[in-house]
Protein backbone atom coordinates (compact mmCIF):
# COMPACT_ATOMS: atom_id res chain seq x y z
CA UNK A 1 0.00 0.00 0.00
CA UNK A 2 2.79 2.35 0.92
CA UNK A 3 4.27 1.94 -2.53
CA UNK A 4 0.99 2.72 -4.21
CA UNK A 5 0.23 5.91 -2.30
CA UNK A 6 2.74 8.28 -3.86
CA UNK A 7 1.59 7.26 -7.31
CA UNK A 8 -1.99 8.25 -6.52
CA UNK A 9 -0.83 11.56 -5.15
CA UNK A 10 1.16 12.17 -8.32
CA UNK A 11 -1.84 11.42 -10.47
CA UNK A 12 -3.98 13.76 -8.45
CA UNK A 13 -1.51 16.61 -8.63
CA UNK A 14 -1.06 16.01 -12.35
CA UNK A 15 -4.82 16.15 -12.76
CA UNK A 16 -5.04 19.35 -10.77
CA UNK A 17 -2.29 20.90 -12.88
CA UNK A 18 -4.17 20.23 -16.11
CA UNK A 19 -7.43 21.67 -14.90
CA UNK A 20 -5.47 24.59 -13.51
CA UNK A 21 -3.92 25.17 -16.88
CA UNK A 22 -7.31 25.26 -18.59
CA UNK A 23 -8.72 27.43 -15.86
CA UNK A 24 -5.78 29.80 -16.08
CA UNK A 25 -6.17 30.05 -19.83
CA UNK A 26 -9.87 30.78 -19.45
CA UNK A 27 -9.21 33.46 -16.85
CA UNK A 28 -6.56 35.05 -19.03
CA UNK A 29 -8.94 34.98 -21.97
CA UNK A 30 -11.75 36.60 -20.00
CA UNK A 31 -9.36 39.17 -18.56
CA UNK A 32 -8.01 40.15 -21.97
CA UNK A 33 -11.52 40.28 -23.41
CA UNK A 34 -12.65 42.50 -20.54
CA UNK A 35 -9.69 44.82 -20.99
CA UNK A 36 -10.24 44.96 -24.73
CA UNK A 37 -13.94 45.82 -24.36
CA UNK A 38 -13.13 48.39 -21.70
CA UNK A 39 -10.47 49.97 -23.90
CA UNK A 40 -12.90 50.00 -26.81
CA UNK A 41 -15.75 51.46 -24.78
CA UNK A 42 -13.58 54.17 -23.20
CA UNK A 43 -11.79 54.97 -26.43
CA UNK A 44 -15.05 55.34 -28.33
CA UNK A 45 -16.66 57.46 -25.63
CA UNK A 46 -13.62 59.74 -25.36
CA UNK A 47 -13.51 59.96 -29.19
CA UNK A 48 -9.95 58.65 -29.33
CA UNK A 49 -10.66 56.68 -32.52
CA UNK A 50 -12.05 57.78 -35.85
CA UNK A 51 -15.17 59.89 -35.85
CA UNK A 52 -18.35 57.82 -35.57
CA UNK A 53 -16.64 54.74 -34.15
CA UNK A 54 -19.37 52.86 -32.24
CA UNK A 55 -18.95 51.91 -28.61
CA UNK A 56 -18.58 48.30 -27.50
CA UNK A 57 -21.90 48.41 -25.64
CA UNK A 58 -23.76 49.61 -28.72
CA UNK A 59 -22.15 46.90 -30.85
CA UNK A 60 -23.08 44.20 -28.35
CA UNK A 61 -26.64 45.49 -28.18
CA UNK A 62 -26.84 45.32 -31.97
CA UNK A 63 -25.36 41.83 -31.93
CA UNK A 64 -28.00 40.74 -29.49
CA UNK A 65 -30.70 42.28 -31.68
CA UNK A 66 -29.50 40.48 -34.80
CA UNK A 67 -29.10 37.18 -33.00
CA UNK A 68 -32.58 37.36 -31.50
CA UNK A 69 -34.19 38.54 -34.76
CA UNK A 70 -32.40 36.48 -37.38
CA UNK A 71 -35.25 35.81 -39.79
CA UNK A 72 -37.23 38.77 -41.03
CA UNK A 73 -37.66 39.99 -44.53
CA UNK A 74 -38.31 43.61 -45.48
CA UNK A 75 -36.91 43.36 -48.99
CA UNK A 76 -33.34 42.65 -50.17
CA UNK A 77 -31.82 45.69 -48.43
CA UNK A 78 -33.32 44.89 -45.03
CA UNK A 79 -33.02 41.17 -44.55
CA UNK A 80 -32.48 39.32 -41.26
CA UNK A 81 -28.91 38.14 -40.79
CA UNK A 82 -30.12 34.53 -40.54
CA UNK A 83 -31.46 34.75 -44.11
CA UNK A 84 -28.25 36.30 -45.33
CA UNK A 85 -26.24 33.61 -43.59
CA UNK A 86 -28.34 30.88 -45.18
CA UNK A 87 -27.94 32.48 -48.61
CA UNK A 88 -24.15 32.56 -48.20
CA UNK A 89 -24.06 29.01 -46.88
CA UNK A 90 -26.18 27.78 -49.77
CA UNK A 91 -23.87 29.35 -52.33
CA UNK A 92 -20.85 27.88 -50.59
CA UNK A 93 -22.52 24.48 -50.34
CA UNK A 94 -23.35 24.32 -54.04
CA UNK A 95 -20.03 25.71 -55.29
CA UNK A 96 -17.97 23.71 -52.84
CA UNK A 97 -19.76 20.44 -53.57
CA UNK A 98 -19.29 21.01 -57.28
CA UNK A 99 -15.60 21.71 -56.73
CA UNK A 100 -15.17 18.59 -54.61
CA UNK A 101 -16.92 16.41 -57.16
CA UNK A 102 -14.45 17.64 -59.76
CA UNK A 103 -11.35 17.85 -57.58
CA UNK A 104 -11.35 14.49 -55.80
CA UNK A 105 -11.61 12.19 -58.86
CA UNK A 106 -9.25 14.40 -60.85
CA UNK A 107 -6.80 14.40 -57.93
CA UNK A 108 -6.96 10.62 -57.73
CA UNK A 109 -6.32 10.33 -61.46
CA UNK A 110 -3.42 12.76 -61.40
CA UNK A 111 -1.99 11.14 -58.27
CA UNK A 112 -2.04 7.65 -59.73
CA UNK A 113 -0.40 8.47 -63.03
CA UNK A 114 3.01 10.11 -62.94
CA UNK A 115 2.59 11.13 -66.57
CA UNK A 116 -0.76 12.79 -65.89
CA UNK A 117 0.80 14.55 -62.92
CA UNK A 118 3.67 15.95 -64.94
CA UNK A 119 1.37 16.88 -67.81
CA UNK A 120 -1.33 18.66 -65.81
CA UNK A 121 0.65 20.08 -62.93
CA UNK A 122 1.53 23.32 -64.82
CA UNK A 123 -2.18 24.19 -65.03
CA UNK A 124 -2.68 23.70 -61.32
CA UNK A 125 0.44 25.61 -60.43
CA UNK A 126 -0.54 28.48 -62.70
CA UNK A 127 -4.16 28.74 -61.56
CA UNK A 128 -3.67 28.06 -57.86
CA UNK A 129 -2.15 31.44 -56.90
CA UNK A 130 -4.74 33.48 -58.83
CA UNK A 131 -7.12 35.35 -56.54
CA UNK A 132 -10.61 33.93 -57.03
CA UNK A 133 -11.99 37.44 -57.41
CA UNK A 134 -10.03 37.80 -60.62
CA UNK A 135 -12.56 35.39 -62.11
CA UNK A 136 -15.50 37.59 -61.16
CA UNK A 137 -15.76 39.66 -64.35
CA UNK A 138 -15.30 36.55 -66.43
CA UNK A 139 -18.08 34.81 -64.46
CA UNK A 140 -20.43 37.77 -64.88
CA UNK A 141 -19.68 37.87 -68.59
CA UNK A 142 -20.19 34.11 -69.03
CA UNK A 143 -23.32 33.65 -66.90
CA UNK A 144 -24.85 37.15 -66.87
CA UNK A 145 -26.29 36.16 -63.51
CA UNK A 146 -24.92 37.08 -60.09
CA UNK A 147 -26.12 33.88 -58.41
CA UNK A 148 -24.35 31.60 -60.87
CA UNK A 149 -21.28 33.82 -60.82
CA UNK A 150 -21.04 33.48 -57.04
CA UNK A 151 -21.20 29.71 -57.29
CA UNK A 152 -18.69 29.75 -60.14
CA UNK A 153 -16.21 31.72 -58.06
CA UNK A 154 -16.58 29.44 -55.06
CA UNK A 155 -16.04 26.43 -57.31
CA UNK A 156 -12.92 27.88 -58.91
CA UNK A 157 -11.54 28.95 -55.54
CA UNK A 158 -12.08 25.67 -53.73
CA UNK A 159 -10.92 23.24 -56.41
CA UNK A 160 -7.17 23.69 -55.99
CA UNK A 161 -6.44 22.75 -52.38
CA UNK A 162 -8.57 19.60 -52.63
CA UNK A 163 -7.07 18.70 -55.98
CA UNK A 164 -3.44 19.14 -55.00
CA UNK A 165 -3.88 17.47 -51.59
CA UNK A 166 -5.70 14.51 -53.11
CA UNK A 167 -3.04 14.09 -55.78
CA UNK A 168 -0.30 14.31 -53.16
CA UNK A 169 -2.01 11.78 -50.88
CA UNK A 170 -2.62 9.33 -53.70
CA UNK A 171 0.92 9.66 -55.09
CA UNK A 172 2.39 9.06 -51.64
CA UNK A 173 0.43 6.03 -50.50
CA UNK A 174 2.72 3.81 -48.44
CA UNK A 175 4.26 1.45 -51.03
CA UNK A 176 3.85 -1.44 -48.59
CA UNK A 177 0.06 -1.20 -48.95
CA UNK A 178 0.41 -1.40 -52.71
CA UNK A 179 2.73 -4.39 -52.38
CA UNK A 180 0.13 -6.15 -50.23
CA UNK A 181 -2.45 -5.48 -52.89
CA UNK A 182 -0.11 -6.72 -55.61
CA UNK A 183 0.88 -9.92 -53.84
CA UNK A 184 -2.80 -10.72 -53.37
CA UNK A 185 -3.39 -10.14 -57.07
CA UNK A 186 -6.02 -7.42 -56.49
CA UNK A 187 -7.44 -5.79 -59.61
CA UNK A 188 -6.63 -2.16 -60.44
CA UNK A 189 -10.12 -0.99 -59.40
CA UNK A 190 -10.07 -2.89 -56.17
CA UNK A 191 -6.67 -1.44 -55.36
CA UNK A 192 -7.89 2.08 -56.08
CA UNK A 193 -11.10 1.85 -54.07
CA UNK A 194 -10.04 -0.40 -51.22
CA UNK A 195 -6.43 0.69 -50.75
CA UNK A 196 -5.38 3.91 -52.47
CA UNK A 197 -8.39 6.11 -51.69
CA UNK A 198 -8.74 5.05 -48.04
CA UNK A 199 -4.99 5.46 -47.59
CA UNK A 200 -5.13 8.95 -49.06
CA UNK A 201 -8.29 9.91 -47.16
CA UNK A 202 -6.51 11.95 -44.46
CA UNK A 203 -4.89 14.07 -47.17
CA UNK A 204 -8.16 14.35 -49.07
CA UNK A 205 -9.97 15.57 -45.97
CA UNK A 206 -7.21 18.09 -45.21
CA UNK A 207 -7.59 19.38 -48.74
CA UNK A 208 -11.36 19.63 -48.31
CA UNK A 209 -10.81 21.49 -45.05
CA UNK A 210 -8.54 24.07 -46.65
CA UNK A 211 -10.97 24.41 -49.56
CA UNK A 212 -13.84 25.03 -47.17
CA UNK A 213 -11.84 27.73 -45.43
CA UNK A 214 -11.11 29.42 -48.73
CA UNK A 215 -14.74 29.20 -49.88
CA UNK A 216 -15.84 30.93 -46.73
CA UNK A 217 -13.23 33.64 -47.20
CA UNK A 218 -14.15 34.19 -50.82
CA UNK A 219 -17.94 34.17 -50.55
CA UNK A 220 -17.96 37.27 -48.35
CA UNK A 221 -15.73 39.18 -50.76
CA UNK A 222 -17.68 38.01 -53.81
CA UNK A 223 -21.06 38.86 -52.31
CA UNK A 224 -20.09 42.48 -51.80
CA UNK A 225 -20.30 42.74 -55.57
CA UNK A 226 -23.26 40.39 -56.08
CA UNK A 227 -26.18 41.41 -53.82
CA UNK A 228 -27.67 39.35 -50.92
CA UNK A 229 -25.68 37.17 -48.54
CA UNK A 230 -23.44 38.14 -45.63
CA UNK A 231 -20.97 39.95 -47.88
CA UNK A 232 -23.75 42.09 -49.27
CA UNK A 233 -25.04 42.70 -45.76
CA UNK A 234 -21.66 44.24 -44.89
CA UNK A 235 -21.58 46.25 -48.08
CA UNK A 236 -25.12 47.49 -47.47
CA UNK A 237 -24.30 48.59 -43.93
CA UNK A 238 -21.24 50.36 -45.27
CA UNK A 239 -23.52 52.27 -47.64
CA UNK A 240 -25.76 53.04 -44.67
CA UNK A 241 -22.59 54.02 -42.82
CA UNK A 242 -23.73 52.02 -39.83
CA UNK A 243 -20.48 50.51 -38.42
CA UNK A 244 -21.92 48.40 -35.51
CA UNK A 245 -23.69 46.06 -37.94
CA UNK A 246 -20.46 45.59 -39.90
CA UNK A 247 -18.76 44.48 -36.70
CA UNK A 248 -21.68 42.17 -35.91
CA UNK A 249 -21.37 40.57 -39.36
CA UNK A 250 -17.60 40.12 -38.95
CA UNK A 251 -18.21 38.35 -35.64
CA UNK A 252 -20.86 36.05 -37.12
CA UNK A 253 -18.71 35.23 -40.16
CA UNK A 254 -15.89 34.28 -37.79
CA UNK A 255 -18.10 32.04 -35.66
CA UNK A 256 -19.54 30.23 -38.68
CA UNK A 257 -16.00 29.81 -40.04
CA UNK A 258 -14.93 28.16 -36.79
CA UNK A 259 -17.89 25.78 -36.89
CA UNK A 260 -17.22 24.77 -40.51
CA UNK A 261 -13.54 24.23 -39.76
CA UNK A 262 -14.27 22.16 -36.67
CA UNK A 263 -16.56 19.86 -38.65
CA UNK A 264 -13.61 19.04 -40.89
CA UNK A 265 -11.21 18.79 -37.96
CA UNK A 266 -13.54 16.15 -36.56
CA UNK A 267 -13.64 14.31 -39.89
CA UNK A 268 -9.85 14.38 -40.07
CA UNK A 269 -9.68 12.78 -36.66
CA UNK A 270 -12.22 10.19 -37.73
CA UNK A 271 -10.11 8.93 -40.65
CA UNK A 272 -6.63 9.26 -39.17
CA UNK A 273 -6.51 5.91 -37.28
CA UNK A 274 -3.40 6.81 -35.34
CA UNK A 275 -1.64 8.35 -38.31
CA UNK A 276 -0.23 11.84 -38.08
CA UNK A 277 -2.47 14.01 -40.18
CA UNK A 278 -0.49 16.34 -42.40
CA UNK B 1 0.28 -29.70 -53.47
CA UNK B 2 2.24 -31.98 -51.24
CA UNK B 3 0.42 -32.50 -48.01
CA UNK B 4 2.96 -34.83 -46.44
CA UNK B 5 3.89 -34.02 -42.89
CA UNK B 6 7.23 -35.77 -42.92
CA UNK B 7 9.04 -33.19 -44.87
CA UNK B 8 12.46 -32.96 -43.33
CA UNK B 9 13.81 -35.53 -45.69
CA UNK B 10 13.21 -34.66 -49.35
CA UNK B 11 9.86 -36.23 -50.17
CA UNK B 12 9.06 -37.71 -53.53
CA UNK B 13 6.14 -36.68 -55.68
CA UNK B 14 4.05 -39.06 -57.78
CA UNK B 15 6.24 -38.51 -60.85
CA UNK B 16 9.14 -39.96 -58.96
CA UNK B 17 11.43 -36.93 -59.22
CA UNK B 18 12.66 -35.14 -56.10
CA UNK B 19 10.01 -32.61 -55.20
CA UNK B 20 11.65 -29.31 -55.89
CA UNK B 21 9.03 -26.61 -55.48
CA UNK B 22 10.91 -23.38 -56.01
CA UNK B 23 13.78 -23.26 -58.40
CA UNK B 24 16.00 -20.25 -58.95
CA UNK B 25 18.41 -20.50 -61.83
CA UNK B 26 21.06 -17.92 -62.70
CA UNK B 27 19.01 -15.14 -61.18
CA UNK B 28 20.67 -11.72 -61.40
CA UNK B 29 19.33 -8.28 -60.71
CA UNK B 30 20.82 -5.07 -61.99
CA UNK B 31 19.49 -1.68 -61.02
CA UNK B 32 20.23 0.42 -64.07
CA UNK B 33 22.00 3.66 -63.39
CA UNK B 34 21.35 6.94 -65.09
CA UNK B 35 23.55 6.95 -68.15
CA UNK B 36 21.34 8.02 -71.01
CA UNK B 37 22.51 10.76 -73.35
CA UNK B 38 20.56 13.38 -71.38
CA UNK B 39 22.31 12.37 -68.16
CA UNK B 40 25.65 12.46 -69.94
CA UNK B 41 25.04 16.01 -71.14
CA UNK B 42 24.06 17.15 -67.66
CA UNK B 43 26.90 15.11 -66.16
CA UNK B 44 24.55 13.44 -63.71
CA UNK B 45 25.30 9.83 -64.48
CA UNK B 46 25.18 7.05 -61.91
CA UNK B 47 26.66 3.61 -62.57
CA UNK B 48 24.63 0.43 -62.87
CA UNK B 49 24.32 -1.48 -59.63
CA UNK B 50 24.47 -5.25 -59.69
CA UNK B 51 22.52 -6.29 -56.61
CA UNK B 52 22.65 -10.07 -56.94
CA UNK B 53 24.47 -12.18 -59.46
CA UNK B 54 23.89 -15.73 -60.62
CA UNK B 55 21.80 -17.08 -57.77
CA UNK B 56 21.00 -20.78 -58.07
CA UNK B 57 18.82 -22.41 -55.46
CA UNK B 58 16.36 -25.28 -55.27
CA UNK B 59 13.86 -25.40 -52.46
CA UNK B 60 11.93 -28.54 -51.68
CA UNK B 61 8.29 -28.78 -50.66
CA UNK B 62 7.46 -27.95 -47.06
CA UNK B 63 10.92 -26.77 -46.11
CA UNK B 64 11.66 -23.73 -44.02
CA UNK B 65 14.51 -21.79 -45.59
CA UNK B 66 16.22 -18.78 -44.07
CA UNK B 67 18.32 -16.33 -46.04
CA UNK B 68 20.98 -14.60 -44.01
CA UNK B 69 23.69 -12.19 -45.05
CA UNK B 70 25.25 -8.82 -44.28
CA UNK B 71 23.19 -5.65 -44.68
CA UNK B 72 22.65 -4.53 -48.24
CA UNK B 73 23.44 -7.89 -49.79
CA UNK B 74 20.27 -8.04 -51.81
CA UNK B 75 18.30 -10.44 -49.64
CA UNK B 76 15.16 -8.38 -49.94
CA UNK B 77 15.73 -7.99 -53.67
CA UNK B 78 15.86 -11.76 -53.97
CA UNK B 79 12.67 -12.21 -51.94
CA UNK B 80 10.88 -9.56 -53.99
CA UNK B 81 11.84 -11.39 -57.15
CA UNK B 82 10.42 -14.64 -55.77
CA UNK B 83 7.29 -12.74 -54.71
CA UNK B 84 6.99 -11.34 -58.22
CA UNK B 85 7.07 -7.75 -56.99
CA UNK B 86 10.30 -7.16 -58.86
CA UNK B 87 11.61 -8.91 -61.94
CA UNK B 88 14.99 -10.55 -62.43
CA UNK B 89 17.29 -8.92 -64.96
CA UNK B 90 18.38 -12.35 -66.10
CA UNK B 91 17.69 -15.92 -65.03
CA UNK B 92 14.39 -17.46 -64.00
CA UNK B 93 12.39 -18.27 -60.92
CA UNK B 94 9.99 -21.15 -61.26
CA UNK B 95 7.43 -22.56 -58.86
CA UNK B 96 6.29 -26.12 -59.54
CA UNK B 97 7.89 -25.81 -62.97
CA UNK B 98 5.98 -22.65 -63.84
CA UNK B 99 8.01 -19.52 -64.44
CA UNK B 100 7.11 -16.68 -62.08
CA UNK B 101 6.83 -13.21 -63.54
CA UNK B 102 4.18 -11.57 -61.40
CA UNK B 103 2.82 -11.77 -57.86
CA UNK B 104 0.13 -14.30 -57.11
CA UNK B 105 -1.86 -15.72 -54.22
CA UNK B 106 0.17 -18.94 -54.30
CA UNK B 107 2.69 -16.90 -52.33
CA UNK B 108 1.74 -15.23 -49.06
CA UNK B 109 3.94 -12.39 -47.92
CA UNK B 110 4.73 -11.14 -44.42
CA UNK B 111 6.27 -7.66 -44.37
CA UNK B 112 8.87 -6.22 -42.04
CA UNK B 113 6.72 -3.20 -41.23
CA UNK B 114 3.55 -5.32 -41.05
CA UNK B 115 1.93 -3.37 -43.91
CA UNK B 116 -1.50 -3.51 -42.28
CA UNK B 117 -4.11 -1.10 -43.58
CA UNK B 118 -4.57 1.32 -40.67
CA UNK B 119 -8.21 2.03 -41.52
CA UNK B 120 -9.20 -1.63 -41.39
CA UNK B 121 -9.80 -3.60 -38.23
CA UNK B 122 -7.83 -6.80 -37.60
CA UNK B 123 -10.72 -8.76 -39.05
CA UNK B 124 -11.07 -6.47 -42.08
CA UNK B 125 -7.37 -6.69 -42.87
CA UNK B 126 -7.63 -10.45 -43.13
CA UNK B 127 -10.98 -10.23 -44.88
CA UNK B 128 -9.47 -7.95 -47.53
CA UNK B 129 -6.98 -10.69 -48.39
CA UNK B 130 -9.57 -13.49 -48.42
CA UNK B 131 -12.08 -11.49 -50.48
CA UNK B 132 -9.42 -10.49 -52.98
CA UNK B 133 -8.17 -14.01 -53.54
CA UNK B 134 -11.49 -15.88 -53.25
CA UNK B 135 -14.14 -13.41 -54.45
CA UNK B 136 -16.67 -16.16 -55.14
CA UNK B 137 -16.35 -17.96 -51.82
CA UNK B 138 -19.55 -17.85 -49.73
CA UNK B 139 -19.49 -15.26 -46.94
CA UNK B 140 -19.91 -17.88 -44.26
CA UNK B 141 -16.87 -19.77 -45.38
CA UNK B 142 -14.84 -16.56 -45.60
CA UNK B 143 -15.86 -15.73 -42.08
CA UNK B 144 -14.86 -19.17 -40.85
CA UNK B 145 -11.42 -18.88 -42.40
CA UNK B 146 -10.90 -15.45 -40.85
CA UNK B 147 -11.94 -16.70 -37.42
CA UNK B 148 -9.73 -19.75 -37.77
CA UNK B 149 -6.63 -17.70 -38.61
CA UNK B 150 -7.31 -15.21 -35.83
CA UNK B 151 -7.39 -18.12 -33.43
CA UNK B 152 -4.29 -19.68 -34.94
CA UNK B 153 -2.21 -16.59 -34.23
CA UNK B 154 -3.86 -16.02 -30.86
CA UNK B 155 -5.67 -12.76 -31.50
CA UNK B 156 -9.15 -13.67 -30.24
CA UNK B 157 -10.82 -10.62 -28.75
CA UNK B 158 -8.84 -8.18 -30.90
CA UNK B 159 -10.91 -8.72 -34.06
CA UNK B 160 -12.53 -5.30 -33.99
CA UNK B 161 -9.39 -3.38 -33.06
CA UNK B 162 -7.48 -1.17 -35.46
CA UNK B 163 -3.74 -1.73 -35.95
CA UNK B 164 -2.75 1.45 -34.08
CA UNK B 165 -4.35 0.01 -30.97
CA UNK B 166 -2.12 -3.06 -31.08
CA UNK B 167 1.50 -3.67 -30.05
CA UNK B 168 4.13 -4.41 -32.69
CA UNK B 169 4.05 -8.11 -31.89
CA UNK B 170 0.27 -8.25 -32.24
CA UNK B 171 0.42 -6.36 -35.51
CA UNK B 172 2.83 -8.88 -36.94
CA UNK B 173 0.49 -11.67 -35.83
CA UNK B 174 -2.18 -10.02 -37.97
CA UNK B 175 0.35 -9.87 -40.81
CA UNK B 176 0.99 -13.60 -40.44
CA UNK B 177 -2.72 -14.42 -40.19
CA UNK B 178 -3.37 -12.40 -43.34
CA UNK B 179 -0.62 -14.19 -45.23
CA UNK B 180 -1.92 -17.60 -44.14
CA UNK B 181 -5.61 -16.80 -44.71
CA UNK B 182 -5.26 -17.05 -48.50
CA UNK B 183 -3.88 -20.56 -48.04
CA UNK B 184 -0.69 -19.96 -50.03
CA UNK B 185 1.67 -22.75 -51.00
CA UNK B 186 4.62 -20.64 -50.02
CA UNK B 187 5.10 -18.20 -47.19
CA UNK B 188 7.56 -15.36 -47.82
CA UNK B 189 8.78 -13.37 -44.83
CA UNK B 190 10.96 -10.29 -45.10
CA UNK B 191 12.62 -9.84 -41.70
CA UNK B 192 9.29 -10.43 -39.99
CA UNK B 193 10.61 -9.66 -36.51
CA UNK B 194 13.06 -6.93 -37.50
CA UNK B 195 10.99 -4.11 -36.05
CA UNK B 196 10.27 -5.84 -32.72
CA UNK B 197 12.05 -5.62 -29.39
CA UNK B 198 14.15 -8.61 -28.30
CA UNK B 199 11.61 -10.12 -25.90
CA UNK B 200 8.67 -9.93 -28.26
CA UNK B 201 10.90 -11.20 -31.03
CA UNK B 202 11.83 -14.34 -29.09
CA UNK B 203 8.22 -14.95 -28.18
CA UNK B 204 7.00 -14.54 -31.73
CA UNK B 205 9.73 -16.82 -33.07
CA UNK B 206 8.36 -19.59 -30.90
CA UNK B 207 4.87 -18.77 -32.09
CA UNK B 208 6.02 -19.10 -35.70
CA UNK B 209 7.51 -22.48 -34.86
CA UNK B 210 4.21 -23.56 -33.29
CA UNK B 211 2.15 -22.27 -36.22
CA UNK B 212 4.51 -23.82 -38.72
CA UNK B 213 4.18 -27.21 -37.08
CA UNK B 214 0.40 -26.93 -37.57
CA UNK B 215 0.48 -25.76 -41.17
CA UNK B 216 3.68 -26.80 -42.84
CA UNK B 217 4.15 -24.67 -45.86
CA UNK B 218 7.27 -23.94 -47.79
CA UNK B 219 8.65 -20.85 -46.12
CA UNK B 220 11.39 -18.44 -47.06
CA UNK B 221 12.45 -16.02 -44.37
CA UNK B 222 14.98 -13.23 -44.52
CA UNK B 223 16.68 -12.57 -41.24
CA UNK B 224 19.68 -10.96 -39.57
CA UNK B 225 19.49 -13.20 -36.54
CA UNK B 226 21.53 -16.38 -36.29
CA UNK B 227 19.46 -17.76 -33.41
CA UNK B 228 16.24 -17.10 -35.27
CA UNK B 229 17.52 -18.90 -38.36
CA UNK B 230 18.72 -21.88 -36.33
CA UNK B 231 15.48 -22.18 -34.38
CA UNK B 232 13.16 -22.07 -37.37
CA UNK B 233 14.89 -23.32 -40.50
CA UNK B 234 15.64 -26.58 -42.23
CA UNK B 235 18.10 -24.87 -44.56
CA UNK B 236 20.03 -21.67 -44.10
CA UNK B 237 21.21 -19.85 -47.20
CA UNK B 238 24.22 -17.66 -46.47
CA UNK B 239 24.84 -14.83 -48.90
CA UNK B 240 28.01 -12.87 -49.53
CA UNK B 241 28.20 -9.12 -49.32
CA UNK B 242 26.83 -6.98 -52.13
CA UNK B 243 27.20 -5.65 -54.75
CA UNK B 244 26.95 -8.73 -56.93
CA UNK B 245 25.99 -10.84 -53.93
CA UNK B 246 26.07 -14.61 -54.39
CA UNK B 247 25.12 -17.62 -52.32
CA UNK B 248 28.15 -18.58 -50.27
CA UNK B 249 26.84 -21.85 -48.94
CA UNK B 250 23.68 -23.56 -47.76
CA UNK B 251 23.66 -25.05 -44.28
CA UNK B 252 21.48 -27.99 -43.39
CA UNK B 253 19.93 -27.73 -39.94
CA UNK B 254 19.58 -31.22 -38.46
CA UNK B 255 17.38 -30.54 -35.39
CA UNK B 256 14.24 -32.63 -35.13
CA UNK B 257 10.77 -31.08 -35.04
CA UNK B 258 8.74 -29.86 -33.27
CA UNK B 259 11.45 -27.62 -31.90
CA UNK B 260 11.86 -25.77 -28.72
CA UNK B 261 14.50 -23.18 -28.01
CA UNK B 262 16.10 -24.95 -25.04
CA UNK B 263 16.31 -28.29 -26.80
CA UNK B 264 17.72 -26.70 -29.93
CA UNK B 265 20.33 -24.75 -28.03
CA UNK B 266 21.53 -27.88 -26.25
CA UNK B 267 21.80 -29.93 -29.40
CA UNK B 268 25.41 -31.06 -30.01
CA UNK B 269 25.50 -29.57 -33.49
CA UNK B 270 24.16 -26.18 -32.38
CA UNK B 271 27.37 -24.52 -31.33
CA UNK B 272 29.27 -25.61 -34.44
CA UNK B 273 26.51 -24.31 -36.74
CA UNK B 274 26.32 -21.06 -34.87
CA UNK B 275 30.10 -20.71 -35.03
CA UNK B 276 30.09 -21.27 -38.80
CA UNK B 277 27.41 -18.66 -39.32
CA UNK B 278 29.07 -16.14 -37.06
CA UNK B 279 32.37 -16.57 -38.88
CA UNK B 280 30.67 -16.13 -42.21
CA UNK B 281 28.72 -13.05 -41.18
CA UNK B 282 31.74 -11.54 -39.44
CA UNK B 283 33.90 -12.01 -42.52
CA UNK B 284 31.33 -10.58 -44.89
CA UNK B 285 30.44 -7.66 -42.68
CA UNK B 286 34.12 -6.79 -42.27
CA UNK B 287 34.48 -6.85 -46.03
CA UNK B 288 31.52 -4.48 -46.30
CA UNK B 289 33.11 -2.09 -43.82
CA UNK B 290 36.49 -2.22 -45.57
CA UNK B 291 34.90 -1.58 -48.96
CA UNK B 292 33.20 1.45 -47.46
CA UNK B 293 36.47 2.94 -46.22
CA UNK B 294 38.03 2.64 -49.67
Amino acid sequence: MAAVKPKIINQKSAHRLISNENLQALLLFLLSLGLFLLFWEMGARLKLFAKGMPTASLTITELWYWITHPFYNNGPNDLGIGWNLLISLRRVAIGYTLASIIAVPLGVLVGISKIAFKAFNPYFQLLKPVSPLAWLPLGLYLFRNSELTGIFIITIASIWPTLTNTAFGVANVNPDYLDVSKTLGASRWRTIFKVIIPAALPNIISGLRISMGISWLVIVAAEMLLGTGLGYFIWNEWNNLYIPNILVAIFIIGIVGIILDQIFAYLEKLVSFGRQSS
Amino acid sequence: MNTSFTSNSPSVNPNGSASVQISLSHVSKVFWGKNGWLNKITRQTTPNFIAIEDINLDIQHNTFVSIIGPSGCGKSTLLNIIAGLSSATSGTVSINGQIVDKPGPDRGMVFQNYALMPWMTVEDNIKFAVETVYPKMPRKQQKRIIQEKIQLVGLQGAEKKHPHELSGGMRQRVGIARALAINPQILLMDEPFGALDALTRGFLQEEIERIWEKQRKTAIMITHSIDEALLLSDRIVMMTKGPAARIDKVLKVPFSRPRNRTVVENHPAYLQLKQDMENHLYRETRAVEEARIK
